[in-house]
């Protein structure tokens, strides 16, 4: 196993934690810092994939997903305080007024 | 991070793994990349999230459990994506990285030169989306202050 597989598998790694808290967490701010975890990973393996074709590329990727996470940041948390207020928990099963 | 009951801790966990991934980033040469990690990541968005944590504050009753009820379809399909994940990549025959890992290729000169040269239009678009970004959080504001009169 090379280097490059071993930051592949860590990129790997980060992803799945990240989706299985997203997924198994009920606390709505865990739920959300989970999703920043996969952000993470990916842009691990972003990296890692520049840095095997040196290509500049991948780097440039990584800097707009900076963006992103932090437009993404910006506009949930405003979100969460909104039902926080609105329901007085954190917890994403009392949010269930979509649910037909 | 999946059995941590406080967020606090949960945070503690993300800002450690972060600022360890800028250090991974430091020795894989990619110094602009690591410096933003940091900045960016542990700077703003982390020390944002831990603000709203402390602004909170919302305890959680000792016996409700911290588990939604998709743990176990949960594990089963992380565990499944774990597994060929790690098929996927130990399969794939990957060319080594450089003995000297982009050294001038990826220095701060060389990425800025690059990133306004070939990449100003996606450079330009992202100003777009932190505007509406910021807009939005100011209609969800705004709809906030409706509803509580």
């Amino acid at each position: 196993m090379d280097r490059v597989q071993a930051l592949l598998f860590l990129a790997g790694a980060l992803f799945v934690i990240g989706l299985l808290g997203v997924v198994i967490r009920r606390n709505a701010l865990v739920m959300l810092m989970c999703m920043e975890l996969m952000l993470n990973g990916v842009n691990l393996s972003l990296v890692t994939f520049a840095q095997q074709r040196g290509d500049s590329a991948g780097a440039v990727m990584v800097f707009l997903a900076f963006v992103v996470a932090t437009a993404e940041v910006a506009l949930a948390i405003p979100i969460v305080l909104l039902l926080v207020r609105h329901a007085r928990s954190l917890d994403v099963d009392r949010f269930s007024e979509l649910k037909g | 991070m999946l059995v941590l009951r406080e967020p606090m801790r949960v945070a503690l966990a993300l800002i450690t793994t972060m600022t360890s991934l800028g250090a991974l980033y430091g020795l894989l040469g990619v110094h602009v990349i690591a410096a933003f990690q940091v900045l960016i990541y542990v700077g703003a968005v982390m020390v944002f999230m831990v603000y709203v944590i402390m602004l909170l504050e919302v305890r959680e009753a000792p016996g409700r459990t911290r588990y939604s009820r998709w743990v176990v379809p949960g594990v089963a399909t992380g565990t499944l994506l774990a597994i060929g994940l790690g098929l996927g990549t130990l399969a794939s025959r990957t060319a080594a990285l450089p003995a000297t890992a982009g050294g001038e290729r990826f220095g701060l000169t060389a990425f800025a030169t690059e990133f306004l040269n070939r990449y100003w239009l996606e450079f330009e678009l992202t100003t777009v989306l932190l505007v509406s970004a910021i807009v939005a959080a100011l209609a969800v504001i705004s709809v906030s202050r409706r509803r509580t009169g």
